[in-house]
């Protein structure tokens, strides 16, 4: 590779890690810029701040405490449902981002709860959002005349009366009730796939909704029931279509019409598919958490990470001398460059993130160490400094591919099929194999190219 | 040139034992889970006055072996999780509590909480784990087709996750035991910990492996088993570099890190030594007892 190359290449990496320091690390960015600004009265304009997206474990957030209504289901179906509750609603917060909540069941006395942290959210409103988007969706049938009557009468009879009365008045509780639909036990718990159509006359869009098997079951038996009657589809206890039922439906799909947009079904669909709630919340409770590590705990561990790391580079300094320089400014770079990315991917780091961090370091440290041991069995062979760099980069580049590649394949597996801290983990293992095999190939290498041709390179012993 | 290969009668019945000794652990004392699989109790609590500091608070509760996860709400607030406890041990913590720092007793909330980690993530988890070993497996057979004599590229593949399974077991084993003894238990960041040792083991062993490729294709060494013993010699420095390296930061986490990294990084080390020693007193020594075995099979037909 030619000498203009290699001052290119570095050209370039260093401006990369200036900009990835920047973001990485603003207010020392900030703070030099506010001086040059004083000094020169210049205005610069501050560098753009991204915080850090930190988990739970290291920030804290809100602690949201929704209540299940679990009336309409049976006693023995309780825990099941609140298994379901609780693995939808994590895959709702998941699916919006690597958020890594934690989602846990609580029990007190008959009621049933579910408690959702999420990190880092300073605005509790904006979370209740993202939950509460998963709609509640129900099938209803229609009521029989009488019934129809009953409540209309009672509803009649509490009008206008206070509380006080009303509790005095038999089975009042009925005035409550939708007097032409009464609940089936046909919810979203039972569905399989919400997916958009479009009416092949009309051209306006539709919900296709598949139910699973028994799903489907009960939609036979309530559409044979109904055959001429009015099954209500309904979406957190809103009526959304009002269809007649022509015939039997054998195989559990069954369509919403209405009058949607295109962008409101789109919605509604993917709402649907990342969880009908099995049963519907109401939130009870908002707090604002701290970190659960603890910010004493954290900081100490991060001293002692600092330390170690700076060991490390004592460490290759004295092992492998001013290849050991090199590759501290290569790692180091490598670590201001992934910070960066974390940041601006809005990466949610927890322990288990920092996890992966921690092994892609060791992993990108080991990169360094293959390529120096290698040159220096080149250069014990040869005289050579530029053949002896190129053999080694050539020689060790093989281990380097195969074994980030092996890592790399648990890293995707695991991503893809993991759920919460395991993807987190993941993601960040991931990130930082990726930008080790960039920064071994292109800093470290370059960065010993640099010195071809130079006086150092005569010198032995600086190469380890 | 040290003969590696030639004491792999040794390595293997010291890791074999230790193995062993990790799996009758494993059956016999179990592992504590950590209350992210159990479920447990959740007590709020507000004080009065001064909020101690974490560190304090866990001392006030050491008596009562709880492993608590402690938070800090709002000013005086601090919501702490545990495991499950009876009447009687509420009554005795809500005192020690007070005792250290007045509570504010009508806003005291006590809850049994049911597991973070759902069953969802268990199974699948267990489908993921054996789903990554397969891709090891082809990954390897793929990569080293090249040199499929004297043994087939895919017995490189078992090899290594023999290693890995040895790398994994250990730590496990070791946790059990502290587990019975002192009630460590196994919480999301020591499952972190497992995960880096599989792909830290995985790595290691690989870079192994691949210096005996290159050794093989030279065609330098009349036997397979000096190609062994040569590439192990070559990499024997490189790989104790390089969790050396690793190791550093994981002791200064461990001695001047926070208490709840602790176990965290005793994971790592312990996983992390033993991923290095696997790739060469394991891996590779199983190469060539397999060799030899194939070859003298072939010699008594």
């Amino acid at each position: 590779m030619s000498k203009r190359k290699v001052y290119l290449i570095l050209g370039a990496v260093l401006f990369l890690s200036f900009f990835a320091c920047a973001i990485s690390f603003p207010n020392f960015f900030n703070k030099g810029i506010d001086l040059i600004n004083n000094k020169t009265h210049l205005n610069l304009p501050h560098i753009w701040q991204i915080p850090f997206r930190l988990g739970l474990d290291l920030q804290g957030g809100v602690h949201l405490i929704y209540e299940a209504d679990l009336s309409k289901i049976d006693k023995s179906d309780y825990a099941s449902a609140m298994a379901g509750l609780r693995d939808i609603i994590e895959r709702r917060v998941n699916y919006l981002g690597v958020q890594e909540p934690v989602v846990q069941v609580q029990k007190t006395g008959g009621h049933y709860r579910l408690i959702v942290d999420l990190a880092g959210v300073k605005d509790p409103a904006q979370a209740i959002k993202m939950i509460g988007q998963t709609p509640y969706l129900e099938f209803r049938e229609q009521r029989t005349k009488e019934e129809t009557e009953k409540i209309l009468k009672k509803q009649e009879e509490i009008k206008g009366k206070k509380p006080e009365e009303i509790k005095k008045i038999k089975d009042w509780y009925l005035a409550l009730e939708d007097p032409y639909f009464k609940h089936t036990s046909l919810t979203g718990q039972y569905l399989e796939k919400a997916s958009l159509g479009f009416d092949p006359n009309t051209g306006k869009p539709l919900i296709l909704l598949q139910y699973n098997k028994e799903g489907a079951k009960i939609l036979k038996e309530l559409s044979k029931k109904n055959i001429g009657k009015i099954l209500a589809i309904y979406i957190d206890g809103r009526p959304i279509s009002t269809p007649v039922i022509k015939e039997e439906i054998p195989n559990g799909k069954a369509q919403i019409t209405g009058n949607f947009t295109i962008e409101e079904a789109k919605k509604l669909v993917r709402n649907l598919n990342s969880g009908a709630l099995p049963v519907p919340i109401k939130l009870v409770s908002q707090q604002a958490v701290g970190p659960s590590l603890g910010s004493i705990s954290l900081s100490k561990s991060l001293k002692a990470g600092i330390f170690g790391f700076l060991a490390i580079i004592l460490f290759m300094i004295i092992f492998y001398r001013l290849s050991g320089l090199l590759a501290s400014f290569s790692l180091t770079i490598y670590v201001v460059l992934v910070l960066a990315i974390f940041k601006i991917m809005g990466v949610t780091l927890t322990l288990a993130g920092i996890g992966g961090f921690i092994l892609s370091i060791g992993m990108a440290v080991d990169a360094n160490v293959l390529i120096f041991a290698r040159m220096r069995e080149e250069m014990k062979k040869r005289e050579n400094f530029a053949i002896a760099l190129e053999e080694g980069f050539r020689r060790t580049w093989p281990s380097i591919r195969d074994g980030n590649a092996t890592t790399l394949l648990i890293a995707l597996i695991l991503f893809w099929f993991g759920t919460s801290f395991i993807k987190g983990f993941a993601l960040t293992l991931s990130i930082g194999i990726l930008v080790s095999i960039f920064s071994a190939v292109f800093i470290t290498q370059n960065f010993l190219r640099f010195f071809r041709g130079t006086r150092l390179e005569k010198i032995r012993w600086l190469w380890g | 040139m040290f003969p590696f290969s030639k004491y792999r009668k040794i390595y293997f019945v010291f890791s074999g034992t230790l193995v062993l000794l990790s799996i009758v652990s494993l059956i016999v004392f179990g592992l504590k889970p950590g209350i992210e699989f159990t479920g447990g109790s959740i007590l709020e609590i507000e004080y009065k006055n001064q909020r101690p500091s974490h560190e304090n608070i866990r001392k006030a509760l050491s008596a009562f072996n709880l492993n608590p996860v402690i938070q800090s709400t709002g000013e005086k607030g601090v919501i702490i999780r545990m495991k499950d406890i009876d009447e009687d041990t509420y009554l005795k913590v809500i005192n020690a509590l007070n005792k250290q720092s007045e509570i504010v007793k009508e806003k005291t909330g006590f809850q049994t909480i049911g597991p973070i980690i759902g069953k969802e993530l268990r199974h699948k988890t267990g489908i993921v784990m054996i789903m990554a070993l397969v891709a090891i497996l082809i990954y390897i057979a793929f990569a080293f087709r090249t040199v499929s004599y004297p043994v087939k590229s895919w017995q490189y593949g078992v090899a290594a996750i023999i290693a890995l399974f040895h790398d994994v077991l250990i730590p496990l084993g070791v946790f059990s035991v502290l587990g019975r003894f002192y009630g460590v238990q196994i919480t999301i960041p020591i499952i972190t910990a497992l995960l880096t040792i599989f792909g830290y083991s995985i790595n290691d062993t690989v870079v192994v492996f691949d210096r005996i490729r290159e050794n093989l294709l030279k065609r330098t060494d009349p036997t397979f088993e000096e190609v062994v013993d040569r590439s192990l010699n070559q990499t024997l420095t490189r790989s104790i570099n390089t969790s050396l390296t690793t190791l550093i930061v994981l002791f200064a986490i461990f001695f001047f890190g926070g208490a709840t990294l602790k176990y965290f990084a005793l994971a790592l080390i312990i996983g992390i030594s033993a991923g290095t020693y696997s790739s060469i007193f394991i891996a590779s020594p199983l190469l060539v007892s397999w060799e030899n075995w194939k070859r003298n099979k072939s010699i008594s037909k």
